[in-house]
């Protein structure tokens, strides 16, 4: 092989031109092991929606129901917890529900449907643990103002019994509120209501 | 019978570089003659990646990545398999002592300097290893399918969620579903059996740069730049000794003592009080209730610590993850931080000395921290000594420009 009359020009332009082609070539192949790490058809259908039936949750307990592997909380709440949760509104970091994490109809000041029944997704916006029930009013360990709401014990975040979060706690928006139907008055509809599912 | 051996040993050397290679990297890899106690630690990870290794082939014999069957299997190994509860300990104490050893390790290179010029790759693949020591453990810590298995998978892989915009599709990806699930075990199973054979591969790169660069000592003295001639050859540092029969003694005398501890605790305390195995870990999974109170193992909660003091900034919990995050890729410009003349703590000044032990004490503080139940204190204090913790990274090239140093001597000292 002599390098004379090497043409270095064509030989550069060729390799980078197989280069290219490899490249695309490598980051097609790769397509089918990215995308099978993706939820599968049968995880996507999990999603269908649960009834929980209320008619014997007394008056301040909280029954759990899950829906698509998350806990979805129904509280009844007391006429003392509704009286107090507006009392909360200047610790709250979001009191009015600006942030669109509830559907349209429960954009109020108790977050429901129905003030008596607090329907939530029990799951912290911080990093996904479940926040612990703490109906109680003014516990030792959270404070003589607390008015009863949930704590959640993986990094303290704090929010109310409308499941609005409090301010200075590592949770930075308010729970999420799926949507909800009573389909009669001791039946709730999780993950559906009159407008389609969610 | 010696002629014979010979002859097969010349067989195999023109076929495959045997002896030279032997020679290269034991008999005739001249290591300094003062390396003391934190050398022992290299040999030591070395020992501990073989052991997971092997105690984690033979659990997963027996071991079933299916969230109905995960928690079940292992109480299997427990109380059926023979002999299955002492591969486990080891595996669950050797997870522990490998984050120790490794933490002893990556302390002797801050006393002596090690991750200075010539070594800052060697330094840095080593960062690497530790990353991928992480990601193993992070996996693997799922496979039990616990309470503390599930909640801390959850939180962890939350943290992605929080990367802005393509956050929440990451984390749907990383779980392969909506939340923490049977898919998730499955890929977490295959995710940690597969990187201690990667790990394996970074351990063998790690050493290829080290014989290449030389082993630095506790005087922070390069020999290969000293005098030559040794008893060995002419050609060799003076002040380095064949690293066999050597050092191979020398480690063969800590891997006895270190089997002894590792013993210790594997037969009497194999849960460490809750710390290598914790409580909230022998309930199988509920997806419906977090337990009262979630930390990680041990070795995580320094960060764990930093992630909870970061409050979120913008509607948004980035900031703690990015500082969580941060506060181990800071490990990658420590060659670049240090400014001081000397490598070594020796010859290092007072500043120096200083901020390496409010460094070291910050992060015994933080791990501590991480264990504990969220309060105000406690967050306070967390906010408090991560400050600290990256107050040695960030104004290292001040302060040890700016440190009085002694005179580093011309040989090292024994």
């Amino acid at each position: 092989m002599s390098a004379e009359g090497v043409n270095k020009m064509r030989r550069r332009v060729l390799v980078a031109a197989t280069s290219v082609v490899g490249a695309v070539g490598a980051g097609y192949a790769l397509v089918p092991f990215v995308a099978s790490m993706n939820p599968s058809a049968r995880a996507r259908a999990a999603g269908a929606p649960v009834e929980a039936d209320i008619s014997k949750l007394e008056p301040g307990a909280l029954l759990r129901v899950k829906w698509r592997g998350k806990p979805v909380w129904v509280v009844h709440r007391t006429p003392e917890m509704i009286a107090a949760l507006a009392s909360n509104d200047p610790k709250l970091v979001d009191p009015k529900s600006e942030v669109d994490h509830q559907p349209a109809y429960c954009k109020n000041p108790t977050r429901s449907i129905k003030p008596e029944y607090l329907v939530a997704i029990g799951i912290c916006t911080h990093l996904g643990c479940s926040p612990t029930y703490r109906p109680e009013f003014a516990p030792d360990d959270l404070g003589a103002d607390w008015k009863g709401g949930f704590h959640c014990p993986c990094h303290g975040s704090r929010f109310d019994l409308a499941a609005r979060v409090f301010k200075n706690v590592p949770a930075p928006t308010n729970l999420w509120i799926p949507k909800h139907t009573y389909l009669n008055a001791t039946t709730i509809l999780v993950g559906e209501d009159r407008g389609g599912a969610a | 019978m010696s002629a014979e051996k010979t002859e097969n040993l010349s067989w195999i050397d023109k076929r495959f570089p045997l002896t030279e290679t032997w020679r290269a990297h034991l008999s005739e890899y001249y290591a300094p003659k003062n390396l003391n106690f934190w050398s022992f630690f290299g040999s030591l990870a070395i020992l501990t990646l073989v052991i997971q290794i092997v105690t984690g082939i033979w659990l997963a014999m027996n071991y079933k990545p299916d969230a109905t069957l995960a928690f079940a299997s292992v109480e299997y190994i427990m109380r059926d398999v023979d002999w299955g509860w002492l591969i486990r300990y080891m595996h669950s104490t050797g997870a522990s002592m490998f984050f120790i050893v490794i933490y002893l390790h990556m302390f002797r290179a801050l006393l002596w300097g090690s991750y200075r010029k010539p070594r800052e790759l060697l330094w840095i693949i080593g960062v690497i290893i530790y990353l991928a020591m992480m990601a193993t453990a992070f996996f693997g810590y799922l496979l039990p399918w616990g309470q503390m298995s599930y909640w801390g998978a959850q939180v962890i892989v939350n943290l992605f969620a929080a990367v802005p915009v393509i956050g929440d599709d990451l984390s749907v990806w990383v779980r392969g579903d909506y939340v923490i699930s049977d898919v998730t075990l499955n890929r977490f199973f295959a995710f940690h059996f597969l990187i201690p054979f990667v790990l394996a591969g970074l351990v063998f790169l790690h050493i290829v740069a080290l014989h290449h660069v030389g082993s630095n000592n506790p005087d922070g003295i390069e020999i290969k730049d000293g005098p030559k001639g040794n008893r060995w050859s002419d050609k060799a540092p003076a002040d380095g000794i064949p690293f066999h029969p050597y050092y191979t003694v020398k480690d063969f005398m800590g891997v006895v003592v270190f089997l002894a501890l590792f013993s210790l605790v594997m037969f009497y305390a194999p849960t460490m009080g809750g710390i290598f195995l914790e409580a909230p870990n022998f309930q199988p999974a509920n997806p419906m209730l977090t337990p009262p109170h979630i930390a990680p193992v041990w070795y995580f909660t320094p960060y764990y610590a930093m992630l909870r003091a970061v409050p979120p900034m913008w509607g948004s919990q980035f900031p703690g993850v990015v500082v969580m995050f941060g506060a181990i890729l800071i490990f990658f410009v420590l060659p670049w931080l240090d400014r001081s003349p000397v490598k070594s703590i020796r010859y290092k000044g007072p500043i120096f000395k200083v901020a390496l032990a409010i460094f070291a004490v910050s992060f015994v503080v933080l791990a501590w921290l991480g264990m504990q139940p969220a309060s105000a204190l406690s967050t306070l204090l967390a906010q408090i000594f991560t400050v600290l913790y990256f107050a040695f990274f960030l104004l290292m090239p001040i302060y040890s420009s700016l440190d009085k140093t002694k005179p580093v001597p011309e040989r090292v000292t024994s």
